[in-house]
């Protein structure tokens, strides 16, 4: 980056200039901005589509046909490129229509005659199916303890359940999970215990982050799972790195990140999806298009067909799929993940859903989107209900399993909260810990500060943290 | 006698930096061959990559050797997928090596320059600095170093000048470090590399090539937090890091002259900086002065100065109290200049003006 040798580029400019003189910047002007210098052989502009041909350069030069194979194809350092004298630009989207979504499942949770995907056995579905129930039932009952003020903050899945699940469902316990924050579904499908989200909703001493960050940072160094930052998008560059690193250490496992479409207009998104091309790193890119970033609808979000045609431009495979359709999901995440670790390359997968939910309990949605709409997404096109439906539809599943497993769930979701409540925070000496490896000098003074004035002033501390 | 000194090279900017200076002399572990601050860190980067597997150098030009030459030799002698070109993108390195330091390995990011460090600002802040700290220590990025080079160079302008350092200072989770010679940057960086935390090391441009010294050939680290007295004095206490400590080595020996005798401090360190020397000298001394290139208003000079106050100004205090007000000598709050930059420059005769003004108060 930047221009270090300026003096000496500035001297190979004024050489150039030089040797070259008006004819190059003439050239150069002439291309950039014809709209100040047009030259008198442009008058003939009614010759539509070769408005900007070679024609332009017949003053200066004798008519030439482009004809020879040597100036059909030009060698540039990045490879051979073909050229020709019709000037035409790319169209801003596809001509046809939109990309396809990848789908195998109909709303009624059918498969779709003449599908491919890969086949799920009962044991697996059933246990996608329980997660996505729990999830469901975790996410109501939370959402509604941070409305009776138990908890601090908390943000749904709701109408992404399958996302997580499935795709989680696809990949080995070996994959390292950089997640964004709309995931939980990956560490219920890895065993992260309903406990162990509680103890972290609730900050207390059990809980990983030491109650160190917002409700619903989970971390989990046992499962794989990256303990998750609010920042948008920080994550994805972090899952190429950790590619790379399993590929050298020729692991049979890949990274795997998740992010939503808001993300994708970050900084971040573009480095990593770029750094992963070129280094041939082992990542999955999974996308949750949900059509909104907090308030910002995909209209003002971004001008491209979706997220998935960007992977092209980066030299990646990449597909569209059904959010809401988990056979679907559950199949490229698989065909994605042989990929990715079997030929050393990434993956960018869209998939295409609804955030049902509001944003987080901070959020109140229907003050920027329609609610029909919503309850339309909620009611019509509830994703864990059509796979439901393909459960049942197999024999593996019916309204018994269903209602006993959401009572048991809730139970344990209940249980969980009581316990978690009354389990003290962690203590005060944490929050000096971990910032690095050891307490350095500053941190162990300011500490003792600390307990001096906690000392003389108790009544401005809270009293469920050890001193 | 002087296992160090500035090599001319015939560069105008040499006269400027000064020749060789008593403070380097009293270095311990003398020998090996005399090399460049880039040879050094050269060195430092091979035994890396040689003494642990799980290393890796990348950034925007290393493959060919950096456009400083730090990385010269590195990918032939230790593979391409070991030692890399990066896409150009500054977050996207930095991001990528906390993503590589997260899984075990010792990551070494380039940014080519310090005043292109500032699209990765948000992966140093908010990632790299809190990835120990938010995870409750189930995960770290402890194997990341960034280096990059920095300061004045003589024509450097804008872009190709600047001093950030006090940017990271503000940082808990960081480690800064900024080396004053070939073999303190040898020995610091290596210790850098091999740190449980993510570090910021901050290599002084100028001296890439001006500065030269004895380095052993052999691998060593020197330790963190750790400022050195290299110069000892009772009148004066004097604290800068990396290049500008050759410019304060000249404003000791001006002052000497006029019976001023400077004890001269290499804070190496910024953060966690080394607070209890700097704090001994001027219970000595009775006097501070602090200098960095980077501009005055809220530069690392500053916490410096507030620090010392706060401690060294106790009636309580057995030793020497402050006896005059903390002086700082600085950078301008200007952006870094090109045809000014002499202007600019926290110059000898600035910091001599300061050092007599501060002495006699």
């Amino acid at each position: 980056m930047g221009v270090w040798f300026f003096a000496r580029s500035s001297n190979i400019a004024r050489q150039l200039k030089g040797q070259v003189g008006q004819g190059l910047l003439g050239i150069w002007r002439f291309g950039f901005s014809f709209g100040e210098i047009r030259p008198t052989h442009y008058s003939d502009l009614g010759d539509s589509g070769t408005l900007f041909s070679i024609r332009r350069f017949e003053s200066a030069k004798a008519q030439k046909r482009i004809d020879d194979e040597e100036d059909r194809v030009l060698d540039f350092p990045g490879g051979r490129v073909t050229c020709n004298s019709q000037m035409a630009f790319i169209p801003e989207s596809p001509e046809k229509q939109t990309l396809q979504c990848y789908r195998v499942l109909d709303d009624n949770g059918q498969t779709i005659v003449g599908s491919k995907f890969k086949e799920i056995n009962e044991e697996v579905a059933i246990k996608m199916y329980s997660d996505m129930v729990t999830l469901q039932t975790m996410d109501t009952i939370f959402y509604e303890a941070q409305r009776q003020g138990r908890i601090s903050f908390y943000l749904t899945s709701m109408g992404e359940e399958v996302i997580s699940i499935a795709s989680a469902a696809a990949l080995s316990m070996d994959d390292v999970i950089f997640p964004q924050y709309r995931e939980p579904g990956v560490l219920l499908w890895r065993g992260f215990t309903l406990q162990e989200f509680t103890n972290q909703l609730f900050g207390n001493k059990y809980d990983y982050g030491k109650g160190r960050q917002m409700p619903i940072h989970y971390g989990s160094n046992k499962l794989n799972y990256v303990t998750i930052s609010s920042t948008i998008a920080t994550q994805i560059p972090h899952a190429v790195g950790a590619a790379y690193a399993m590929k050298m250490d020729k692991k049979n496992a890949c990274a795997v990140t998740y992010f939503g479409d808001g993300s994708t207009s970050e900084g971040d998104f573009h480095a990593a999806l770029n750094f992963a091309a070129v280094m041939e790193a082992p990542v999955i890119f999974i996308c949750r298009n949900n059509g909104w970033a907090i308030s910002t609808p995909t209209s003002e979000q971004f001008r491209s067909d979706g997220i998935a045609v960007r992977g092209q431009a980066y030299g990646m495979r990449s597909i569209r799929v059904d959010g809401n359709d988990a056979l679907a999901i559950y199949s490229a995440v698989h065909a994605a993940r042989e990929m990715a670790i079997n030929e050393h390359r990434p993956i960018l997968i869209e998939t295409l859903t609804y955030r049902v939910g509001h944003h987080s309990t901070s959020d109140d949605s229907t003050k920027y989107r329609p609610v029909d709409e919503i309850d339309h997404w909620r009611k019509a096109r509830d994703p864990v209900t059509r796979f439901r439906k393909w459960v049942e539809k197999n024999g593996w599943w019916n309204d018994e399993d269903e209602s006993a497993l959401r009572n048991d769930v809730r139970k344990k979701v209940l249980n969980a909260i009581q316990v978690a409540e009354k389990v003290e925070k962690p203590p005060l000496a944490e929050l000096f810990t971990d910032v690095y490896d050891h307490p350095p000098s500053n941190l162990c003074e300011q500490e003792r500060l600390l307990r001096e004035t906690v000392k003389r002033h108790p009544q401005d501390y809270p009293v469920d943290v050890p001193v | 006698m002087a296992n160090l000194f500035w090599r001319s090279r015939g560069l105008a900017l040499a006269t400027r930096r000064g020749l060789c200076t008593s403070a380097v002399e009293e270095q311990k572990g003398k020998g090996g061959k005399a090399v460049n601050l880039f040879s050094a860190i050269n060195q430092a980067l091979h035994i890396a990559l040689e003494s642990d597997p799980r290393t890796y150098v990348f950034g925007e030009d290393v493959s060919f050797g950096g456009v400083f030459r730090c990385t010269t030799g590195l990918a032939d002698r230790f593979g391409k997928h070991r030692v890399f070109n990066t896409p150009l993108c500054e977050q996207g390195l930095v991001g990528f090596g906390i993503g590589l330091a997260a899984m075990g390995n010792r990551a070494i990011a380039e940014i080519q320059f310090a005043d292109y460090i500032f699209p990765a600002f948000d992966q140093i802040v908010n990632e790299a600095a809190k990835f120990r700290y938010r995870s409750g220590n189930q995960f770290n990025c402890g194997g990341l170093t960034i280096r990059a080079p920095y300061g004045a160079v003589g024509h450097g302008g804008h872009y190709h000048s600047q001093s950030p350092e006090a940017f990271f200072c503000h940082v808990p989770g960081l480690k800064v470090v900024i080396p004053r010679s070939p073999r303190e940057a040898k020995g610091l960086l290596l210790a850098c590399i091999r740190d449980p935390n993510p570090t910021v090391f901050f290599e002084p441009k100028w001296l890439y090539r001006l500065a030269v010294e004895e380095v052993p050939e052999h691998d060593y680290m020197l330790p963190l937090s750790q400022a050195e007295v290299i110069r000892q004095g009772t009148d004066i206490t004097l604290v800068a890091w990396g290049a500008q400590l050759a410019i304060m080595e000249q404003a000791c020996v001006e002052a000497e002259k006029d019976g001023i005798s400077c004890e001269l401090i290499d804070l190496k360190t910024l953060i966690p900086w080394d607070k209890e020397t700097v704090e001994a000298s001027v219970r000595k001394t009775g006097k501070l002065l602090v200098s960095h290139e980077a501009p005055i208003t809220g530069g690392f000079g500053a916490e410096i100065c507030a620090s010392i106050a706060e401690s060294c100004f106790l009636r309580t205090c057995l030793f020497w109290q402050l006896e005059a007000p903390v002086a700082r000598v600085c950078g301008l709050d200007t952006p870094f200049p090109l045809v000014y930059e002499p202007f600019y420059m926290p110059t000898k005769n600035k910091i001599l003006d300061s050092i007599k003004a501060t002495v006699s108060y």
